[in-house]
C-alpha cells in the first residue's frame, strides 16, 4: 500500500480548510494552505512513485490497485471506490501535481491584488482534487467523479469575474456544451454494464484483450464513439470546441492549469486509457483521428487572425488538442500521452507568459496595443521565446520531439494526414510568433508602463521554460509503451521530420516577415484577402450558426412553447380554469342562497312538488 | 258504536285537507304581513290536523288522535311565542311588513 488517497486528498483538504476560513485569514496563510496543499500532494506523488521503483528498477507494466470499499452494489454490478496506478497515470499525475504546483505559485503572485483571493485558491485547490481523482481512477466512475468534478471547477474558475457578465455566460457555456460530452460518457459506460458487467478497468480490458480483434466490432465501434463524444466535450473538438476559447474570461492561471495543461488532456488520458477497447474499433480511430485533424486545422487558421493574445492561445490548444486526438486515432497512443506532457509545458508557459505580459501592461489584452515589451519585461519575453520555440516544433525542443512522433504516426496511417498535419504545424508557428513579435517587437502602442512581474511569477516561468525546451529528452514514448497495444514497427523515415520541422521554421520566417520586417505586408494581405479574413477572424462565424441552430430555438421553444404555451398556457390554465369554474358554480348557486325565507319555502313547495310529480309518473302513488 | 251515516268518503277529507294547506302554503309565500304569514302556518298546521284525524277515523286507530294533540300543544305554543316576537318586532319597527324585517340580511 502507498497511501495514494493521500494524494488528491490534501488538496481537498486546501480547498476546505481556505474555503471556511480563508475569508478571513491573511493573504500569507492562504498562499501557505493552498500551495502547501498541492506540494504535500506533488511530494506524495513522487514518494508513491519512487517506492514503485520510478527512477530505479523501472514501475511494473500491471497497475498498482488500492481498493478501499466497496461503492455501489447492485446485482453483479460491484463498484468499488478504488484507486490506482500505472505508467500512464504516474505520467498525470507527475504533470497535474507538478505544473499544479508551479501554477499555483505563479497565482500567489498573479492574483495579488484581485479580489476574492482566497475564493481563486479554494476552487484551484478543490480542482487540483478532483483532477487527481480522474488520474487515479481504478474504474470508469470514479474517473467520472473527477471528470464532472473539474467541469464544475472550470465552470466556478471561468466565472470568477462573476460581476461580469461574459464571464458568467462563458461559465455556463462551458458547462453546457461539457453536459453534451458527458452525455456520451455516461451512455458508454451504460454499455460498458451491460456488455462487461463491471466498470473496473482491469476487468473490461482483460475482457477485452482476451476478445478477437474482429469480434464485438459493433459493440467496440458504439462505446468507443460514445467515449469519443465525451472526450470531445472535455478535449475541445469539433463540435463541441467552442467553449474553450470563451473559457478564457477565467483568470490566466486558470487558463494555463485547466484550460491548457491538464484538464482538457483529460479526453485524452481517458482515450488513451482505453486504448485495449479503442484497437477493437477501427471506424471509431477514424473518427478520432479525422475529428483531431479538422480540429487542429480549423482552429490553427481561426489562430491566426485574432488578436487577443489569450484567444490566439486558447485556439493554439484547440488545435494542438486536435493534433493528440490525431496522434490517438492513429494508433500512436504513446505519442499522444508524450504530446500531453510536452504540450502541458508550452502551453502552460504560453498561458503563464500571457499572464505576465497581460499583468505588465496593466490588464491589456490586445496584441495591437501591445509592441516592444522585449526590453522591458526580457525575463517573460525569454521565457515566451522558449515555448514558441517548443510549440513550433524547433528541433531539439520538447514539440518537436513529440509533434514529430505524431506526424510520423499520422503518415503510416494515411499519408494525406501528414500533409495537412504539416501545414498545420506551419500555421501554427506563425500565429505563435505572430503574437510574440506584435506583444514583443516593434513600438509600444498602449498607455501603461510595462514593468516585470515578481519572482513568483518569472520563477515558474524559468522553470517551464526548461521543461520546454528540454522535456523531449524524457523518454517517455518508450516508457510508456508496454501501456498500450502494439504498433507495426516500421523504418523511421528521416524526411518525415525534416518537412515538419521545415514547416514550422518557414511559419516563423512569415511571422518575422509579416509583423517585423515589413508590417505593411500583414495589412495589405489583410485586405487582399478580405473575405477570407473576415471569416477567420469571425471563427467561422460558428458561434452564430449555433445560436442560431441551436441556441435560439432552444430559447424561443422554451419561451413561447414551455413557457407560455405549456406552463402559463396549460398548467396555469388549468388550475386557474378549475378556479373559475368554482367561482361560477358559486355565483350560480349562491342566488339560491337569498336569505329570504320565503323563497326558501318557495323552493321547499317547488320541491315537493317536483317529488309528488316524479312518484306520480313513475307509478309510486297508486 | 253505532253505524256512522252513510259517511263522507276520506278523499274528501284529503282534498279539503290539500286546498287548506295549498291555501296556508299561498299566504305564506305571498302574503305581506306577518301576521297573515303566521296564520298561514296555523291554517297549514290545521290541514295536516285534519288529514290525520281522517286517516285516525278511517283506519280505525287512535294514533292519528294522538298526533293532533300533539300538534296543537305544539301550536300553541309556538303561537304564544312566535306573537311574542310579532309584538317586539313591531314597537321596535313600528311595521309588520315581512320584506322590511331585513337587517340580519345586510
Amino acid at each position: 500500500m502507498h497511501q495514494l488517497w493521500l494524494i488528491p486528498v490534501f488538496p481537498l483538504a486546501g480547498f476546505a480548510i481556505n474555503g471556511l476560513i480563508g475569508r478571513k485569514s491573511s493573504k500569507n496563510v492562504v498562499n501557505a494552505i493552498a500551495v502547501g496543499s498541492v506540494l504535500l500532494s506533488f511530494l506524495w506523488v513522487l514518494k508513491a512513485l519512487s517506492a514503485m521503483g520510478l527512477w530505479g528498477a523501472g514501475m511494473p507494466e500491471e497497475a498498482h490497485v488500492e481498493r478501499y470499499f466497496t461503492w455501489i452494489q447492485s446485482g453483479n454490478l460491484n463498484i468499488g471506490f478504488d484507486l490506482a496506478v500505472d505508467r500512464l497515470s504516474a505520467v498525470m499525475l507527475l504533470v497535474v501535481t507538478g505544473i499544479g504546483l508551479l501554477i499555483h505559485i505563479y497565482a500567489t503572485g498573479y492574483m495579488a491584488h484581485e479580489g476574492g483571493y482566497y475564493r481563486f485558491f479554494a476552487y484551484l485547490n478543490l480542482f487540483m482534487f478532483f483532477m487527481l481523482i480522474l488520474v487515479l481512477a481504478a474504474n470508469y466512475l470514479i474517473l467520472f467523479i473527477g471528470w464532472e468534478g473539474v467541469g464544475l471547477c472550470s465552470y466556478l474558475l471561468i466565472g470568477f469575474y462573476f460581476d461580469k457578465k461574459f464571464a458568467g455566460d462563458a461559465g455556463k457555456k462551458a458547462f453546457i456544451v461539457n453536459r453534451v460530452g458527458d452525455f456520451g460518457y455516461s451512455l458508454a459506460m451504460f454499455l460498458l454494464v451491460i456488455n462487461f458487467g463491471s466498470l473496473d478497468f482491469g476487468k473490461v480490458f482483460e475482457a477485452a484483450k482476451a476478445m478477437p480483434v474482429d469480434q464485438g466490432a459493433g459493440i467496440f465501434t458504439a462505446i468507443c464513439l460514445l467515449f469519443f463524444v465525451g472526450a470531445a466535450g472535455k478535449s475541445a473538438q469539433i463540435p463541441l470546441y467552442v467553449w474553450l476559447p470563451d473559457a478564457m474570461a477565467g483568470p490566466t492561471p486558470v487558463s494555463a492549469l485547466i484550460h491548457a495543461a491538464t484538464m482538457v488532456t483529460a479526453g485524452i488520458y481517458m482515450i488513451a486509457r482505453s486504448s485495449a477497447l479503442f484497437v477493437h474499433a477501427p471506424i471509431a480511430m477514424d473518427v478520432v483521428a479525422i475529428v483531431g485533424l479538422a480540429t487542429a486545422v480549423m482552429s490553427a487558421t481561426i489562430g491566426l487572425v485574432q488578436n487577443d493574445i489569450k484567444k490566439v492561445y486558447a485556439y493554439s490548444t484547440v488545435s494542438q488538442l486536435g493534433y493528440m486526438f490525431l496522434a490517438l486515432g492513429s494508433g500512436a497512443f504513446a505519442a499522444g500521452m508524450f504530446h500531453v506532457v510536452t504540450h502541458a509545458f508550452f502551453k502552460a508557459l504560453l498561458f503563464l507568459g500571457a499572464g505576465s505580459v497581460i499583468h505588465a501592461v496593466g490588464g491589456e489584452q490586445d496584441l495591437r496595443k501591445m509592441g516592444g515589451l522585449r526590453t522591458k519585461i526580457p525575463i517573460t519575453f525569454l521565457t515566451i521565446i522558449c515555448a514558441a520555440l517548443a510549440i513550433s516544433g524547433v528541433p531539439f525542443t520538447s514539440g518537436a520531439a513529440s509533434k514529430d512522433e505524431i506526424l510520423v504516426a499520422a503518415y503510416h496511417h494515411a499519408p494525406w494526414m501528414y500533409w495537412v498535419g504539416v501545414v498545420t504545424a506551419g500555421m501554427t508557428a506563425f500565429y505563435v510568433f505572430r503574437s510574440v513579435f506584435m506583444a514583443f517587437f516593434g513600438k509600444y502602442r498602449g498607455s501603461a508602463h510595462p514593468h516585470e512581474s515578481p519572482l513568483v511569477m518569472t520563477g515558474p516561468l524559468m522553470i517551464l521554460a526548461v521543461l520546454s525546451l528540454a522535456g523531449g529528452f524524457i523518454p517517455l514514448p518508450h516508457f510508456l509503451e508496454p501501456m498500450f497495444p502494439k504498433l507495426a514497427e516500421e523504418a523511421p523515415e528521416k524526411w518525415l521530420e525534416y518537412t515538419a520541422v521545415a514547416s514550422g521554421l518557414i511559419g516563423i520566417s512569415l511571422a518575422y516577415l509579416f509583423y517585423v520586417a515589413s508590417p505593411k505586408l500583414a495589412d495589405a494581405a489583410s485586405k487582399n484577402f478580405n473575405g477570407l479574413h473576415k471569416l477567420l477572424y469571425h471563427k467561422y462565424y460558428v458561434d452564430e450558426a449555433y445560436d442560431a441552430t441551436v441556441v435560439e430555438p432552444i430559447v424561443q421553444g422554451s419561451r413561447s412553447v414551455l413557457w407560455k404555451g405549456f406552463d402559463s398556457g396549460l398548467i396555469d390554465g388549468t388550475v386557474n380554469g378549475i378556479g373559475y369554474r368554482a367561482m361560477n358554480i358559486g355565483g350560480a348557486l349562491r342566488r339560491l342562497q337569498s336569505g329570504n325565507i320565503r323563497s326558501y319555502a318557495g323552493w321547499v313547495v317547488l320541491g315537493s312538488i317536483a317529488v309528488i310529480l316524479a312518484m306520480g309518473l313513475t307509478g309510486s302513488i297508486r | 258504536m253505532p253505524p256512522l251515516p252513510a259517511s263522507v268518503p276520506l278523499s274528501w277529507y284529503l282534498l279539503l285537507s290539500a286546498v287548506l294547506f295549498s291555501l296556508g302554503v299561498a299566504g305564506f309565500l305571498f302574503r305581506k304581513n306577518i301576521i297573515t304569514v303566521f296564520m298561514s302556518i296555523e291554517l297549514m298546521l290545521n290541514a295536516v290536523n285534519l288529514s290525520f284525524i281522517a286517516f285516525s277515523y278511517h283506519l280505525k286507530q287512535v294514533d292519528g288522535q294522538i298526533f293532533s294533540f300533539f300538534v296543537m300543544v305544539v301550536a300553541a305554543a309556538e303561537a304564544a311565542v312566535g306573537l311574542g316576537i310579532i309584538l317586539t318586532v313591531y314597537k321596535n319597527r313600528s311595521t309588520l311588513e315581512i320584506d322590511e324585517i331585513n337587517s340580519m340580511k345586510n
